[in-house]
C-alpha cells in the first residue's frame, strides 16, 4: 500500500489468525513476518512505535508453533500480532509513555491485560507511540516525534493513541491496545478508518496502566472489524483484584451477541447535541441512522442536555486527577533527574526537564483547579457537572438502549492545523468526553469516507455496561457496509 | 494562594502571573520568565472558556467522584508476593545500601 487514502484491509482477521493458528493451517512465525516485513516497510515514515520488539515476537511466535505441534492450544488469540500503548508496563521492556521523564524506564511487573494476552497466545510485536502522557489528539505531543496517520502521511492519526490507531491500520499489528481518558481510543479510531472501543470504567483492569485522570481512564482494543474487537474484549475484560475500581460482576460474552442484530432495538438521537460537526461527518452519521432502521432498529429523539458542558468539566477534573498522579514523577524512583544540591531544587529541575509543554500545562491547570481557595469554584463545581451528565445520559437510556452521534468533528486533520490555542485541539473531543466523565461504554465504527477521501467515524454510546447492545449495534453497522 | 478578585464561586475569574507563579512553585515546575506571559495567557483563555458552566444552577447536585458505586473494596489478610527490592532499585536514578538516594533534603530552598 502506497501513501494514499485507500484504507489498510487486513487480508485475515485477528479471529481468523487465532482459528488458523490453533487448527495448524497457519504458522504464527509466517503471520508475524507478514506483519514485520510491513513495519521493515513503512514504520520509517509512520512512526507508529517507540519500540519493535521483533526478537522477542519471533521467539513468541516459534513457541506458539511448537505448542500446536505438540498438541497444545495456545489460546484464542494464538499467534495474534498485537501492539500495545506505551502506557501499558512490561516487565523488563522500556514503558515511557512518550515522555522523556520515564525514558529508559523498564518496568518490574506487567500489566493485567499483558499477562492475559500473553496466557491466550497474543504476540506482541512493539510498543505504540502516543501524545506525552495520553495528553492529545494528535499524537503531536510524544517526546519522540509524531506518529503520522498511514493514510495521508500529512495528517495526524489522532490521539492520544495514535501509534496504537496507526499500527492497525497500517497492517504494522492485526490488533492493538489504546487508553481512553477522553477519547483517545475512539477518536484516532475515527481518523484511521478501524474499529476503536472504550468499555464501561471497571471493564477492563487498569494495573499496570500508567495513571493520566484514574477516574477516567479506560484499556480498550482498536481492530480491524467489530468481531475482532469482541474476541479482545472477551479476554481483556474482567475482574481483577489487583484493580480495586474493576467491577465484581461477571460479563457476558460479546463474541455471543454479535450476530443477534438489532430487530427492536432503540437507537436514540441525541436533539440537543453540540453543533460543529462537518458536513461529511454528519452526513455519515445520517446515513447509519438510515441503515440501523432498515434493519429493525427504531429511531428515538432523547436529549442530553448538560453534554455540551462535558469539555468543561472535563478539563477541570482530568487535570486535577493528572496534576495528583503526575507527582510520583519527581527523580526519585524512576526515570530521570536533574542533580542538584538539595530535594526540592531537584524535584523542580527533573518536571521541568522531563515534562512537555502540554503535560506542563495540563498539571497547572489541575494545581490551580485543586488550590486552596479555588477548590470549590473549580475542580468542586466540574464534579458536580459530572453528576448532571451522568443523569443527562441515564435518563436518555431509559428511551433509548444506545446512542449514536459523531465520534471526531471533522476527518483527520493536517499536523500543525489546530496552532498554538489547547482549547482547539481539546474540541476535537467534544463527542467523546461526556461517555468518559459518565464512565460509559463508547465505541467507533468506521462508517464510510468524508472529505479527501478520508474515513469517518460513527460512535455508539450505551449506559453502563451496555456493552452487548453496544456491539450488536456496531456488528449491524458493519454488516450494512458489506 | 489568597482568592485576588472577585467573583468567588464563579470560574470567570482572571488568573494573574503571580498566581502562575504560585501555582508553578505548589506543582514544582520552574517556570521561566519568557514563559510566563504565555502560560499566563493560555491558562486565562481555558479559564474563560470553562466559565460556561456558571450558568447552571448546581446547588442541590451531589458532585460525582467516581463513574461505578464502589465502597470499601478489601482483600483478604494474606501475604502475597511483592515487586523484588532489587529489581525496583535498579530502575531508580541512584540507589545505595537498599534505598533510594536522594541529595540533602534540607538545602538552599529549605
Amino acid at each position: 500500500m502506497s501513501d494514499s487514502t485507500t484504507p489498510f484491509v487486513a487480508p485475515l482477521s485477528a479471529a481468523q489468525i487465532a482459528s488458523g493458528v490453533r487448527g495448524g493451517r497457519l504458522k504464527a512465525l509466517d503471520v508475524l513476518e507478514l506483519h514485520l516485513g510491513r513495519i521493515t516497510a513503512r514504520e520509517s515514515d509512520v512512526h507508529a512505535f517507540n519500540l519493535v520488539m521483533a526478537d522477542q515476537a519471533r521467539a513468541a511466535a516459534v513457541a506458539i508453533d511448537e505448542a500446536v505441534a505438540a498438541g497444545n492450544d495456545p489460546g484464542p488469540l494464538a499467534g495474534v500480532p498485537i501492539a500495545l500503548k506505551d502506557n501499558m508496563c512490561t516487565r523488563g521492556i522500556p514503558t515511557t509513555c512518550s515522555s522523556k521523564i520515564l525514558d529508559g524506564w523498564k518496568p518490574p511487573y506487567d500489566a493485567t491485560v499483558v499477562t492475559k494476552l500473553a496466557a491466550a497466545g497474543a504476540i506482541t510485536v512493539g510498543k505504540t507511540n502516543l501524545d506525552e502522557f495520553a495528553m492529545g489528539s494528535s499524537t503531536e505531543n510524544s517526546a519522540f516525534g509524531p506518529t503520522r496517520n498511514p493514510l495521508d502521511l500529512n495528517r495526524v492519526p489522532g490521539g492520544s493513541s495514535g501509534g496504537s490507531a496507526a499500527a492497525v491500520a497500517a497492517g504494522f499489528a492485526s490488533v492493538s491496545l489504546g487508553s481512553d481518558t477522553g477519547g483517545s481510543i475512539r477518536q484516532p479510531a475515527a481518523l484511521c478508518g478501524v474499529v476503536g472501543v472504550k468499555p464501561t470504567y471497571g471493564y477492563v483492569s487498569r494495573y499496570g496502566l500508567v495513571a493520566f485522570a484514574s477516574s477516567l481512564d479506560q484499556i480498550g482494543p482498536f481492530t480491524g472489524n467489530v468481531e475482532d474487537a469482541a474476541l479482545l474484549m472477551d479476554i481483556i475484560g474482567g475482574h481483577d483484584p489487583m484493580d480495586s475500581t474493576s467491577i465484581p460482576e461477571p460479563q457476558p460474552s460479546l463474541m455471543d451477541v454479535i450476530t443477534q442484530g438489532v430487530e427492536g432495538m432503540r437507537i436514540g438521537r441525541i436533539t440537543d447535541l453540540p453543533q460543529g460537526a462537518d458536513p461529511d461527518v454528519v452526513e455519515q452519521l445520517e446515513l447509519a441512522f438510515e441503515a440501523l432502521q432498515a434493519a429493525g432498529a427504531t429511531i428515538v429523539d432523547v436529549e442530553v442536555p448538560a453534554f455540551g458542558y462535558g469539555l468543561t468539566a472535563y478539563y477541570l477534573i482530568a487535570p486535577s486527577e493528572a496534576s495528583s498522579n503526575l507527582a510520583r514523577y519527581d527523580g526519585v524512583r524512576y526515570g530521570m533527574r536533574v542533580d542538584a544540591a538539595d530535594t526540592n531544587t531537584m524535584y523542580s529541575a527533573t518536571r521541568e526537564a522531563g515534562f512537555g509543554e502540554e503535560v506542563q500545562r495540563r498539571i497547572m491547570l489541575g494545581t490551580y483547579a485543586l488550590s486552596a481557595g479555588y477548590y470549590d469554584a473549580y475542580y468542586g463545581k466540574a464534579l458536580k457537572v459530572r453528576r448532571l451528565i451522568a443523569d443527562d445520559f441515564d435518563r436518555a437510556y431509559t428511551k433509548a438502549d444506545v446512542l449514536l452521534t459523531p465520534t471526531s468533528p471533522t476527518v483527520a486533520f493536517e499536523f500543525g492545523s489546530k496552532g498554538d490555542d489547547p482549547l482547539a485541539m481539546y474540541l476535537c473531543d467534544v463527542y467523546t468526553i461526556p461517555t468518559n466523565l459518565a464512565g460509559h461504554p463508547g465505541m467507533s465504527v468506521p462508517y464510510g469516507t468524508g472529505q479527501f477521501g478520508l474515513p469517518i467515524g460513527v460512535q455508539i454510546l450505551a449506559g453502563t455496561l451496555g456493552e452487548p447492545a453496544m456491539f450488536r449495534a456496531g456488528a449491524a453497522l458493519e454488516r450494512s457496509l458489506a | 494562594m489568597t482568592p485576588s478578585t472577585s467573583s468567588i464561586g464563579g470560574v470567570s475569574e482572571r488568573i494573574t502571573a503571580a498566581d502562575v507563579v504560585k501555582v508553578a512553585k505548589l506543582a514544582r515546575l520552574d517556570i521561566t520568565p519568557d514563559n510566563l506571559e504565555r502560560t499566563t495567557a493560555q491558562l486565562a483563555g481555558m479559564l474563560e472558556h470553562f466559565a460556561d458552566i456558571d450558568a447552571l444552577d448546581l446547588d442541590d447536585v451531589q458532585p460525582m467522584t467516581q463513574p461505578y458505586p464502589l465502597h470499601n473494596v478489601f482483600r483478604e489478610d494474606v501475604v502475597l508476593p511483592s515487586l523484588d527490592r532489587d529489581e525496583v532499585l535498579a530502575a531508580a536514578p541512584a540507589a545505595q545500601d537498599g534505598r533510594f538516594r536522594v541529595p540533602p533534603i534540607l538545602g538552599l530552598d529549605g
